[in-house]
């Protein structure tokens, strides 16, 4: 039995380095500091429903072949293929990744990255507007009013709150986890005497909805220099709006007026209305009044901003009121990243290519614009002829109109699960997993690269996806060598 | 009836058709939850998965008003198609007027493809009709596959 320490989680954008893995018979069999979504992909990366052989359907099954067949395979789909679409990459490594995109130019096809079906209107917008920003270290320390926009990190990034932000225990900010826990206790203890009261005068009710009112507008942490305030703008009351000292219930697809209604006010401009997408304009104002009067605030924003109503002119008015606010006091900004490496596959496709994603080789040099030449549209509008998949699963992920032109079309699934993908793909190839049987390169929600480390040996005869693209990148080569040797 | 902003907000309207079933004109939202995010990291093809998915969240006041129990089925249907899913209660309300599926297979036969020229469909604010469907069965993952794709 031996410990692992250090080791960096393979599974969300936070992409924690702490984790303690103890090993046992190439097994992990503890996992210490992780979050259940960690502990789950440590313990149960090895399950039934682990893919172990290449698989090619023949006559509509798919049956086990050798490694060097499935490449062939892949290779001839590719070759042959005039715009096939490769599509994932964002739960690989960085290393991975740059052969995918020597892949693609090769094939002459559209790299794209699940960006595209998440952040893909924040880069956009960033882009545009340019984003003031930093670590979640500077966060970590210095911040001392976090706003979760559009997000409920307590179930996409269940450590969030915890090691960066109001739960975390910075240089020069305290952790809000006393005052959280004192509070419920409070809450608790409320509750028990409204009890004993309703047990003693049984007519007398006591609304409770008094005591939960109290918690959600009493902001618990207004004291002490050194305390976080919480903010929590969501269209439901999420698990983390329970925690948060303000928690605003926005009207779905509202988030541009609301945005916009702040910086007005930031602007100390009056608002003629009473109500913001159903929010009172008092309480905005008083949130307002914290975010200018804070000395260093963090606004995160996930995916509750970017794929509801108005997409990615959401993002500018976020952005915008983030600029706003550096007028009067520090404001930064971050999306929310989902998986482990997008921000990862972000950075390489842009160092490789110029763009962040939605790239199209077909004319022989990169181009980019997202709407023509993201994956989601070419298969709606069914341009695409072969695709290749890494590490993601487009056919449980996309609507299904987009889902079915890829199962139309021959489907290569490189994926370490039996996932819905690779179900229906024609050519299966198991891969290793990186974080935990491969080593790699991953990039933080706030791009700072991390080291992933291969902690125990894959299934005999699983290849890592960096390896197994550069096979079917060399068998590619060598079928266009034979083809421009045969027209000779 | 009303698009998901007039809906929204304004709580939620049930209808009565003519043979007086109820239904419910919502938003829908999808998104992830952390049994979810567990249990992918098991595997999709797991039971685990699809037990974990193949459900819609539903305001305990809507419920009411559908006349539906908890985990028992629901038709959710959109202009984009129409699935099975298990209700289940909500458990942060008040939200009248929102319901909320996790991404997935089946939140996504009835979620809007239409990417408004940025790439990206719409994942949230489907406008969408609720209605019992305790004859109709969930669709396990083959069985949905096999009814979308034809193919697994
Ligand atoms: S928060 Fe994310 S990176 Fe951290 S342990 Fe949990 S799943 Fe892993």
């Amino acid at each position: 039995m031996s410990v692992v320490t250090a080791v960096t989680c393979p599974v969300c954008g936070c992409l924690c380095d702490d984790i303690e893995l103890t090993i046992h018979d190439n097994k992990v069999v503890k996992v210490k500091n992780g979050c259940a979504m960690c502990e789950a992909k440590f313990m149960g990366y090895s399950s039934e429903h682990r893919l172990l052989k290449p698989m090619i359907r023949k006559n509509g099954e798919l049956v086990k072949v050798s490694i060097t067949e499935a490449v062939k395979k892949a290779a001839n789909i590719l070759a042959e293929a005039n715009y096939p679409v490769l599509y994932g990459w964002s739960n690989t490594s960085c290393e991975a990744i740059s052969v995918g995109i020597e892949l693609a130019e090769e094939v002459g096809g559209v790299i794209d990255n699940t960006s595209v079906v998440c952040h893909g209107p924040s880069l956009l917008s960033i882009q545009e507007v340019g984003i003031p920003s930093c670590t979640l270290g500077q966060v970590r320390h210095r911040a001392d009013l976090i706003i979760y926009w559009g997000s409920n990190p307590w179930s996409s990034h269940p450590r969030h709150i915890e090691r960066y932000t109001a739960f975390s225990h910075g240089r020069f900010k305290k952790s809000a986890w006393k005052n959280y826990v004192t509070k419920i206790k409070a809450l608790v203890g409320r509750k028990k005497v409204q009890s004993a009261i309703k047990r003693l005068f049984v007519k007398e009710k006591i609304p409770s909805a008094v005591a939960l009112s109290n918690f959600r507008h009493t902001p618990y942490l207004q004291t002490g220099k050194n305390s976080r305030k919480l903010i929590v703008v969501d269209v439901r009351r999420t698990k983390s709006a329970e925690i948060a000292d303000y928690f605003v219930q926005i009207e779905p697809n509202k988030d541009y007026e609301l945005l916009q209604a702040l910086r007005a006010l930031v602007r100390d401009q009056e608002l003629e209305v009473d109500n913001v997408a159903g929010v009172p304009v008092e309480y905005l104002e008083e949130i307002v009044d914290a975010m200018v009067s804070c000395d260093f605030g963090a606004l995160f924003f996930g995916l509750g901003l970017t794929m509801s109503g108005g997409k990615m002119r959401n993002i500018d008015a976020a952005l915008s009121l983030v600029r706003d606010l550096n007028m009067r006091t520090k404001f930064v900004i971050m999306p929310m990243r989902g998986h482990f490496n997008v921000a990862g596959a972000n950075t390489v496709f842009t160092w490789q290519t110029g763009y962040p994603y939605a790239v199209d080789f077909s004319l022989g040099y990169p181009r980019y614009n997202p709407g023509e030449t993201s994956v989601v549209d070419i298969l709606l509008r069914k341009e695409s002829d072969a695709a290749l998949i890494v590490a993601s699963d487009p056919i449980s992920n996309f609507p299904r109109k987009a889902a079915e032109h890829l199962t139309e079309n021959p489907l290569i699934a490189i994926d370490p699960h039996m996932n819905v993908t690779a179900q229906v793909a024609d050519v299966v190839i198991p891969s290793a997993f990186a974080g935990i049987e491969a080593a790699g390169t991953a990039y933080r929600m706030d791009h700072v690269p991390i080291p992933l480390k291969k902690v125990v040996e894959p299934p005999k005869g699983v290849l890592p996806d960096e390896t197994i693209l550069q096979r079917i990148l060399a068998e590619v080569k060598k079928l266009k060598q034979a083809n421009v040797r045969e027209e000779a | 009836m009303g698009g998901c902003c007039e809906t929204a907000g304004l709580g939620s309207v049930v209808l009565m058709s003519i043979n007086e079933k109820p239904k419910l004109e919502a938003t829908l939202i999808t998104g992830r939850t952390i049994e979810q995010g567990v249990e992918k990291e098991y595997g999709k093809s797991s039971r685990e998965y699809a037990e974990s998915v193949a459900v819609c969240y539903i305001d305990a006041e809507d419920m009411k008003k559908l006349g539906v129990k908890e985990k028992t089925n629901v038709q959710v249907s959109t202009r984009f198609g129409s699935v099975v899913v298990k209700v289940l209660k909500s458990p942060r309300t008040p939200h009248p007027g929102i319901i909320f599926i996790p991404y997935g297979p089946w939140a996504n036969s009835i979620i809007d493809p239409e990417t408004h020229g940025v790439g990206m469909p719409s994942f949230k604010g489907v406008p969408a009709t609720v209605e019992p469907a305790a004859d109709k069965p969930v669709l396990s993952l083959t069985e949905l596959l096999n009814a979308q794709f034809g193919k697994v």
